[in-house]
């Protein structure tokens, strides 16, 4: 049994102006232990995603279908109070994209990790101050830091609070949303590595958001390329970056310069990417592909499996 | 090809401090007025023709830099050329006639285009400071040329949008036109695309390629990005605490980088490749950069350096010469071409600024 299986997700963003469909059937499963990448360009539906697994969805957005299983349970069907107690923090937690600024300034780091425990466990305060304290070394930092506020830490110091909030209560799963986007490139690496010993000394399963497939390298062993709200890629990390199927994951992976090499010039997907209040018709990503075909205007291509265990939504690939 | 012989920008010992506001406490207490060294003595020759990336961590002063050279902001000490003017004391109309041939690129495309103008109304604005046109008509036939340079066509369209109306692709293109279209010399990229997109960044940086080439222009182009400053650059110059500490031929600095402080950074570039998940990053340097307030002695990397030596936190390393036009600031090598030796000075100004006797 997979410890996480999403099946035919759908969450949609009633507006005034409109129906979002910012996830749009999306289907994925994580092993305990594995991590995946969740790579797409800006506004394709990551954030929304996560929100979904972890019932954090903003107003005015809905799960509209879909299941969500986490060891087996539907967690779409638990109550928001079960879901807290039993889930959110224990089971599965969030560090949130942006959350450099997400901590209160006005208390004390180790205040703002004591509240943890208050919302999502029933232990008492002197043992979760101990766990507190060695969950804080365990992310490299010396215990000093709990009576500091937020101003008073780094970028990278933030960041390790972040992802020591997560891993307060040992979740199996932690969805990590662009955890390094903010930090420099030497910064961004020591989390990088954080995450790699965590992951390995827990066996910690990682959902890990990032439109920067350098990031995805470092850590997934799998990896789901999104495109407007839908996944288009999916497949071992190994087999995406190299031998990449559908045409959009293959000229994002070649519009980045490389550093140890001289290249004349980049690739770059032209047009724009689309309103999800108005998707194109049939593959979504017709309008933008150098490869579409008459058929692509009009049927929508269904993620299927092309090779073992790398699936593709493409009409150039199938039957 | 770039010809060492002509400089565009020149700068001499250039110093930016910004004075911290301690507050009124700070005043009634007689606490000491502190200064954050943004931009601490750094001499640089940038020639025509040429691009070249000054790359470093956030808070180095990139930007500072790129504001002194566009006399945005007054350096604290040293001299900024232009071919052979000096940009220090320009005022009125010499100052106008400057800003029309050195440009800036802002890294936010959302912040740099005031949202009550259309894209044809914010470009125009520039040719009518400027008295460039001499009618309406004439603005327009500029306007709609620069916007089918930069590919926002067809141009009516888009001179009749609002900016909330573009996405921040096409947004950064309207700022490159905006700096293009005085037709400049010289123009200060300042991170243009580290908030655009990946699939969007290939774009830009191919448009600002093929534009330069197009219109003959020198770029410094800013980023904390090291893979894009050695696709677009010629030269690299790595910035640490606001001075140069290498500087070098772009394939060079990337691949063979001889500060500790370079080689750390470019250990930590994540690159697409998915056998990085089964090692470590190798890591030497500890921490973060540390405030600009307090610089530490001697080599300002010192405190972070694995190769620190005694002599490390006293003596200031200065920039030599290594491999051939590969300069670096560092007690671990050794050479006698000091950098500062090889940038000219403009002949009418040699001699009030005698940089050769400066370090005496
Ligand atoms: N609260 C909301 N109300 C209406 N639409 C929303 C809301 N939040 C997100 N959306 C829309 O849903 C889509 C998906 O947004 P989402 O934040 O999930 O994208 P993302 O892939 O995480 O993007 P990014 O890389 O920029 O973080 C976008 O089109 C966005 O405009
Ligand atoms: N107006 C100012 N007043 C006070 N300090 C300033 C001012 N402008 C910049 N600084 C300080 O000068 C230093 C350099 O800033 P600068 O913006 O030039 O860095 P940068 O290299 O461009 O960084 P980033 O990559 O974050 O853009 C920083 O420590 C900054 O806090
Ligand atoms: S001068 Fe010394 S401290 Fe500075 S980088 Fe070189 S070896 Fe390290
Ligand atoms: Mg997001
Ligand atoms: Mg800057």
């Amino acid at each position: 049994m997979p410890l996480l299986e999403i099946r035919n997700l759908k969450t949609y963003f009633f507006t005034t102006k409109g129906i979002v469909k910012a996830v749009d059937d999306v289907s994925l499963s994580i092993e305990r232990g594995e991590t995946l990448g969740l790579a797409g360009e800006s506004g394709c539906g990551k954030s929304t995603l996560a929100y979904s697994i972890i019932r954090l969805i903003p107003p005015p957005g809905k799960i509209v279908s879909g299941n969500i299983f986490f060891e087996g349970e539907d967690i779409l069907r638990l109550s928001e109070e079960e879901f807290r107690t039993k889930i959110r923090m224990k089971k599965i937690s969030m560090i949130f994209q942006g959350a450099l600024h997400g901590l209160t300034p006005v208390y004390t780091v180790g205040y703002q990790l004591l509240e943890v425990f208050k919302y999502h466990s029933n232990i008492e305060e002197s043992k979760a101050k101990e766990i507190i304290v060695d969950t804080v070394k365990l992310v490299g930092l010396d215990p000093s830091i709990l009576k500091r506020y937020p101003h008073e830490l780094s970028g990278g110091q933030k960041q390790r609070i972040m992802i020591c909030m997560a891993i307060l209560l040992k979740p199996p799963l932690v969805i990590a949303d662009e955890p390094t986007t903010a930090l420099d490139v030497i910064v961004q690496a020591q989390i990088l590595n954080l995450l790699k010993e965590l992951q390995a000394k827990f066996n910690i399963s990682i959902i890990l958001i990032t439109h920067d497939l350098g990031i995805i390298a470092e850590l997934a062993d799998k990896i789901a390329i999104m495109y407007a709200g839908k996944i288009v890629e999916y497949g071992k990390s190994m087999d995406i970056y190299k031998d990449p199927l559908h045409p959009y994951t293959q000229k994002l992976i070649r519009s980045i310069p490389r550093l140890k090499e001289d290249v004349n010039k980049l690739e770059f997907i032209p047009g724009l990417p689309p309103d999800l209040r108005n998707p194109p018709s049939g593959c979504r990503f017709h309008p933008r592909c150098p490869f579409a075909m008459e058929i692509c205007k009009r049927v929508e291509p269904e993620l299927i499996e092309i090779k073992p265990n790398h699936y593709v939504a493409c009409h150039l690939y199938g039957k | 090809m770039v010809n060492m012989e002509n400089q565009i920008v020149t700068l001499i010992n250039v110093k930016k401090y910004f004075q911290i506001r301690r507050g009124i406490w700070g005043t009634i207490r007689r606490l000491p007025i502190l200064y954050a060294k943004a931009v601490d003595g750094v001499s640089l020759a940038i020639y025509e023709g040429e691009t070249l990336a000054l790359v470093g961590e956030s808070g180095s002063g990139k930007t500072t830099l790129g504001r002194l050279i566009l006399k945005l902001i007054d350096v604290t000490e040293g001299y900024i050329f232009f071919k052979d003017i000096l940009v220090n004391s320009l005022k009125g109309e010499e100052l106008k006639s400057y800003r029309r041939n050195v440009q800036i690129i802002f890294q936010d495309p959302y912040g740099t285009l005031d949202p009550r103008y259309t894209i044809g109304g914010a470009l125009k604005e520039p040719l009518i400071i400027h008295k460039i046109a001499k009618s309406s008509t004439e603005r327009m036939e500029i306007v709609s040329k620069i916007l089918e340079e930069v590919k926002l066509v067809p141009p009516d369209e888009f001179m009749r949008r609002f900016p909330h109306q573009l996405s921040g692709g096409q947004r950064q293109r309207v700022a490159i036109a905006k700096a293009l279209i005085l037709n400049p010399k010289f123009i200060v990229a300042d991170e243009p695309v580290s908030m655009l997109d990946v699939s969007i960044r290939a774009e830009i940086l191919e448009l600002m390629k093929s534009l330069k080439e197009k219109f003959n222009l020198t770029y410094l182009y800013i980023t904390h990005d090291l893979s894009t400053a050695r696709y677009i650059a010629n030269r690299i110059a790595i910035m640490y605490l606001g001075k140069i500490v290498e500087i070098g031929p772009a394939g060079q600095v990337i691949d063979d980088p001889f500060h500790p402080y370079t080689q750390a950074l470019i250990a930590a570039v994540p690159e697409p490749n998915p056998e990085n998940k089964f090692r470590m990053r190798e890591l030497k340097i500890i921490g973060e950069i540390p405030s600009s307030v307090f610089i530490p002695s001697g080599c300002r990397f010192h405190p972070r350096c694995p190769f620190a030596m005694e002599i490390c936190k006293r003596v200031e390393p200065e920039l030599i010469e290594i491999k051939p036009n590969h300069y670096v600031a560092c007690h671990l090598y050794s050479g006698n071409k000091r950098y500062e030796d090889t940038i000219n000075i403009p002949d009418k100004f040699s001699e009030i600024i005698s940089i050769r006797s400066s370090k005496a």
